[in-house]
């Protein structure tokens, strides 16, 4: 069936294996009762169970926790962090200063865009050297097909804090061995002995974690969303308690215009 | 406090001079897009569409490539109620959510792969390879689809087509034919030539949002240009389709009905 059929078979009702809600009566997430049989879970882990329909261990979700606790930066220097700081300078709302912080979250060189190429290629890599594929030709590939590999180097520092707490989590929750993470670091060895001097950044070694824990990319991609959130209260609230537009004002001496000269201006032509 | 402080962070544009007016560096005194005076010499006499082409492209565009980009602008302006963008701003608007807010759903829903932006980009792409080469786009759209793993799911359809289509719809065909006898361009005119063949090897019919692609590629845009333009033009749709739901009420929106595979507690209801 395609077309307007299949169109037509969806139309007017929403039919869901995830859940729904029956106002007044109950409310239903993958087969179980939220009120009643989910109630005692804890956000971030009915966070989990709505994404992968999976209960995770208290040690798993104390690493899954430290993903996003490791990541709530309160600096309103860092790009996605900055708007909802400047959401709070020009006195929009918090929730859409907050949201659109989130969404900028999903960025080619950190966020979202790392984290779902990062464990693709782990899952990948450890796939293939099960295979019998060599690490090196594994990275060879990777770096030929991608100029660089996620989860490795750091735009803005080489060196990256959230590693060492991290891996002291790993340990006492007893992930620091996974497959994932050892890969991880073997890849990191591999690229400091080469000319490329990549050291692992957290979104590598998250990623390692996230495959670790048994998620799929998509589902390491969607857990990940709120990462950032933590860190844009403050800076929304900070700014907001400040003089409006005191955030980062820019003058016309900021500018540093770099195109065409001043030209005059002349109506359309008419080709 | 003196305003003169030689800054010690700055911001690298092309796009725009601003000078200060001599009491406030904070103030603007003249702005200049791309070299021209904004409020000195354009305001009045530059119409919005032709000041949007030299924003993104640097330069004036002749009067045939203004009145093409205003043409598509017109045939994009609203996707109409049935379209997830706008439904999406509804959804806001029924609420009533922020104004800003319905824009933001518009343009998440509207970015997508599906009549959105990401497609714009992607049938851009086809037409910087392909070009006006038949060999060339048959080849391409009988490739699979990259499955390359990235935050974008992996396309289900070939890009500028409608994969719920039976046939070219008639908005497409007045659209594409408006456009392609206005283009001094090559792709429009040859889109519309060789429409048959592209929809036999894509197997579907053309979308609007294919035929945006070809004109935002005879514009000289970019992919990533044309992607962006994309999303704004559609947005005043979806704006004034937020307003009205707001005034309609919930109400009077759709709610649908739900079926529920797995459904404890269903017995006795």
């Amino acid at each position: 069936m395609n077309g307007p059929e299949l169109l037509q078979k969806h139309a007017d009702h929403l039919k869901s294996r995830m859940g729904g809600c029956f106002l007044g009566d109950r409310v239903i997430s993958r087969g179980y009762n939220l009120h009643t049989e989910l109630n005692t879970m804890d956000w971030m882990e009915y966070y989990a169970f709505t994404i992968t329909g999976r209960r995770f261990t208290p040690q798993q979700l104390r690493i899954m926790n430290a993903l996003w606790l490791y990541t709530s930066y309160p600096d309103a220097r860092i790009w996605n962090l900055r708007i909802a700081a400047l959401a709070g300078s020009t006195r929009s709302t918090g929730n859409l200063g907050m949201s659109a912080s989130l969404a900028v979250s999903e960025a080619a060189i950190y966020g979202r865009g790392i984290d779902i190429r990062a464990i693709d290629f782990l899952q990948r890599t450890l796939k293939e050297m099960e295979n019998g594929a060599e690490l090196a030709d594994c990275i060879q590939k990777e770096l030929k097909r991608s100029r660089g590999i996620a989860g490795f180097g750091r735009p803005l520092s080489s060196a990256d804090e959230r590693i060492a707490p991290t891996m002291a989590l790993a340990r006492e929750a007893g992930f620091d061995q996974g497959p994932h993470v050892k890969l991880a670091f073997a890849v990191e060895n591999h690229l400091q002995a080469g000319r490329w001097r990549f050291r692992i950044n957290a979104g590598g070694l998250f990623a390692a974690l996230g495959a670790d824990l048994g998620l799929t990319a998509q589902e390491y991609y969607l857990f990940m969303f709120p990462a950032f959130l933590g860190g844009t209260p403050p800076c929304y609230i900070e700014s907001a308690e400040r003089p409006e537009g005191t955030l980062f004002p820019l003058s016309c001496h900021h500018i540093r215009y770099e195109g065409p000269p001043k030209r005059t201006w002349q109506p359309l032509s008419e080709l | 406090m003196t305003t003169n402080t030689k800054p010690k962070e700055m911001i690298h544009t092309q796009i725009w001079l601003e000078e200060p007016e001599p009491d406030n560096a904070f103030a603007t005194k003249a702005a200049y897009c791309h070299g021209y005076d904004v409020y000195g010499e354009m305001l009045g006499q530059i119409g919005w569409v032709e000041m949007l082409y030299l924003l993104f492209r640097g330069e004036m565009p002749t009067k045939r490539q203004a009145e093409l980009l205003e043409t598509l602008a017109v045939a994009l302006i609203n996707p109409g109620p049935r379209d997830p963008s706008v439904h999406a701003a509804m959804c806001g608007g029924v609420g009533g959510s922020t104004s800003a807010s319905c824009l933001m759903a518009a343009l998440a829903v509207g970015a997508g792969q599906l009549s959105g932006g990401r497609e714009i980009l992607l049938a851009m792409q086809n037409w910087n390879s392909c070009g006006t080469d038949i060999d060339a786009w048959q080849r391409r759209l009988g490739l699979p689809a990259d499955t390359t793993v990235s935050i974008w799911p992996a396309m289900e359809h070939p890009p500028g087509f409608d994969p719920h289509g039976i046939s070219t719809t008639t908005p497409v065909t007045q659209t594409l034919a408006c456009l392609a006898h206005m283009s001094t361009a090559a792709f429009l005119p040859w889109l519309s030539m060789n429409l048959h063949h592209l929809e036999t090897a894509a197997n579907h019919p053309l979308s609007l949002s294919g035929v945006a692609a070809a004109a935002f590629t005879d514009l000289g845009f970019t992919p990533e240009q044309g992607e962006m333009l994309y999303l704004l033009l559609r947005l005043p749709g979806t704006a004034v389709h937020a307003l009205e739901q707001k005034v309609y009420g919930h109400k009077k929106f759709p709610f649908f009905r739900l079926e529920l595979d797995d459904n404890p507690g269903e017995e006795g209801k």
